[in-house]
């Protein structure tokens, strides 16, 4: 039995109907009721929904033995987790953008706001510029309009949001997409039902 | 009875120094702490960042010692030795981001690091984990060969270092995106991710191997990596010892054979280990050394005795109970082996039977 963690929302159903389509389905998934996990013992696979944030704690600590994640996650809180997949859906990108023709004079720290502290921090120690990170939880487009930070760090899918307030992307620090994980431990224990599921879902990836 | 007071941990502990004592390995004890410039030198080799550093009473910065191998190494000489150990370190946990004093049991071997001390190394850590238990994994991976193919690969260390940590993951997606990036040729990419994605059973990686393996250093590390296993196959756990290239350690300080042990139903590895011959030269040494460490802690999550009760017997007396009488019942049930409470209020203590001694009756 494969415990399998996946993103509640729009993602997490997305990448079911690949699963489902891959030969690991559940129909029970499908039923609309209020239980949380759902097993299918033929298949060898149980299904949970848990926060799309907390997919990578959940495989980390061993409750979960495979989940899917988005790469912005693993880059921020880098679990000691195996990636074995790009899905290949859910794709955006992680990018700097600040207020149209900001320009960095490079002659100040820089004001950066965003959710992802750690992936600021490592991208901007490796082009060696100062920086000081205001960690907001939301709305952090508001930030450059109103002056409390130079620029933001933020996931950009259509830059639509980025548009209708006058703010444009600066750089893209990395593209962000789904990602099939598993426990490093889990992964040794189970090679055989994890190697099968990840091949044959894998092969349906485009 | 005794067996059952010891945590698994504790027994573990017993039973792991017995093993290593067994294959003439001595005891090795030291002191809790250590000058703080021997971790400052070499502070990529400590698992995580962070010492917890306090003043002597003459100045001198010390640390609680985070890491046993460092203080073996710098006290050992030139002569070869082998030695075990039982000691706490502090270190910043993985989980908790905090400060953690983690139980470690481990070994050493400085000198004689040929294919037999390769070999017992390597037995001796399978030998560890089934003492731990049975249901175990004991992943090995050869740096050597793994450092012949990146070197193969051209680029910077920069890029090799990111190539390393891909390969830790298992993660042949990026590892493929870098590698055309750099504009690596197809054929030495696809090498690489053979090597990524090789999984399983010693005999059947090797045969996978081999052909990848076209130079000089590629071919000298197969070869001794080769030897190694086909000693382990003799033995009761070959069918628990795989061959995993994502068991990476810093080749700064690490080369040659690495491993790390997985036991079922803990999340993590409980053991790691390999060889530090580079390490050895950045300490001035010129001998080769390979060693490993079980961390204890990880196998308080293993217990097994999750217990219905606390005590077998509750006591229960009041002012009025005559204490001949009380002393003698606890005395009488104690010999007869059983776990024995007296108290004056049960309070939310679990216990199999009560003996009553208030004179009232128990609502």
């Amino acid at each position: 039995m494969i415990n399998i963690a996946l993103p509640k929302g729009r993602l997490g159903e997305k990448v079911y109907a690949t699963f489902e389509q891959a030969g690991f389905e559940c129909p029970s998934i499908k039923e609309n009721n209020r239980k949380l996990i759902f097993e299918n013992a033929e298949k060898g696979v149980r299904y949970f929904w848990v926060k799309p944030s907390d997919v990578s704690i959940y495989v980390e600590r061993g409750a979960a033995d495979i989940g899917v994640c988005g790469k912005d996650i693993l880059a921020e809180y880098n679990p000691d987790v195996y990636e074995l997949l790009d899905l290949k859906t859910g794709v955006c990108r992680m990018a700097v953008a600040g207020k149209k023709g900001f320009y960095d004079d490079g002659g100040h720290t820089l004001k950066v706001a965003t959710k992802f502290v750690n992936i600021a921090k490592t991208f901007y120690a490796g082009k060696g510029r100062e920086i000081d990170v205001i960690k907001l939880n939301g709305s952090i487009e508001l930030a450059p309009i109103l002056g409390l930070s130079d620029v933001i760090v933020d996931i950009v899918e259509t830059g639509t949001t980025l548009k209708e307030n006058d703010l444009d992307v600066v750089e893209t620090i990395m593209p962000i997409s789904a990602r099939l994980i598993a426990n490093k431990a889990s992964f040794k224990f189970k090679t055989a039902q994890i190697e099968r599921l990840t091949e044959c879902v894998g092969a349906l990836i485009k | 009875m005794s067996e059952n007071i010891l945590k698994k941990e504790e027994r573990v502990a017993f039973a792991l120094r017995s093993l290593y004592k067994k294959y003439g390995y001595l005891p090795y004890k030291m002191s809790k702490f250590e000058a703080y410039d021997l971790y400052v030198a070499n502070k990529d080799f400590l698992v995580g960042d962070g010492v917890i550093t306090f003043n002597d009473t003459d100045g001198k910065l010390l640390a609680l010692k985070p890491d046993v191998t460092l203080s073996i190494i710098k006290n050992a000489g030139e002569e070869s030795r082998k030695v075990y150990y039982h000691e706490n370190v502090y270190r910043i946990s993985g989980e908790t981001k905090q400060f953690k004093e983690l139980m470690q049991v481990g070994l050493e071997r400085i000198g004689d690091t040929g294919v037999y001390g390769l070999y017992e190394t390597v037995y001796l850590a399978s030998a560890s984990l089934n003492e731990i238990s049975p249901d175990f994994v004991l992943d090995i991976s050869h740096l050597g060969v793994l450092s012949a193919v990146l070197q193969d690969l051209g680029g910077d260390n920069a890029f090799r270092k990111e190539i390393m940590a891909k390969i830790a993951k298992k993660n042949a997606h990026e590892t493929r995106a870098l590698c055309e990036k750099q504009g690596v040729a197809p054929k030495k990419t696809e090498r690489l991710l053979t090597l990524v994605k090789t999984y399983g059973d010693m005999q059947s990686v090797l045969k996978k191997l081999a052909p990848l393996c076209e130079n000089e250093q590629a071919k000298t590390a197969f070869a001794e990596l080769q030897a190694v296993c086909s000693l382990l196959t003799k033995t009761e756990f070959a069918d628990k010892i795989r061959l995993d290239f994502s068991v990476v350690n810093d080749m700064s300080y690490y080369n040659g054979i690495v491993f790390k042990g997985f036991v079922g139903g803990v999340c993590e590895g409980v053991l790691s280990g390999g060889q530090y011959d580079r390490l050895m030269e950045r300490m001035g040494r010129k001998t080769g050394a390979i060693g490993f460490a079980v961390y204890l802690d990880l196998l308080e999550r293993l217990s097994e005795n999750k217990n219905d009760y606390d005590i077998d017997t509750l006591v229960l007396y009041n002012a009025h109970t005559d204490l001949n009488v009380l002393s003698e019942t606890v005395a009488s049930l104690t010999s007869t082996g059983k776990s024995v409470s007296a108290l004056k209020d049960k309070g939310k203590l679990r216990f199999r039977e009560i003996v009553d001694l208030t004179g009232e009756e128990r609502k």
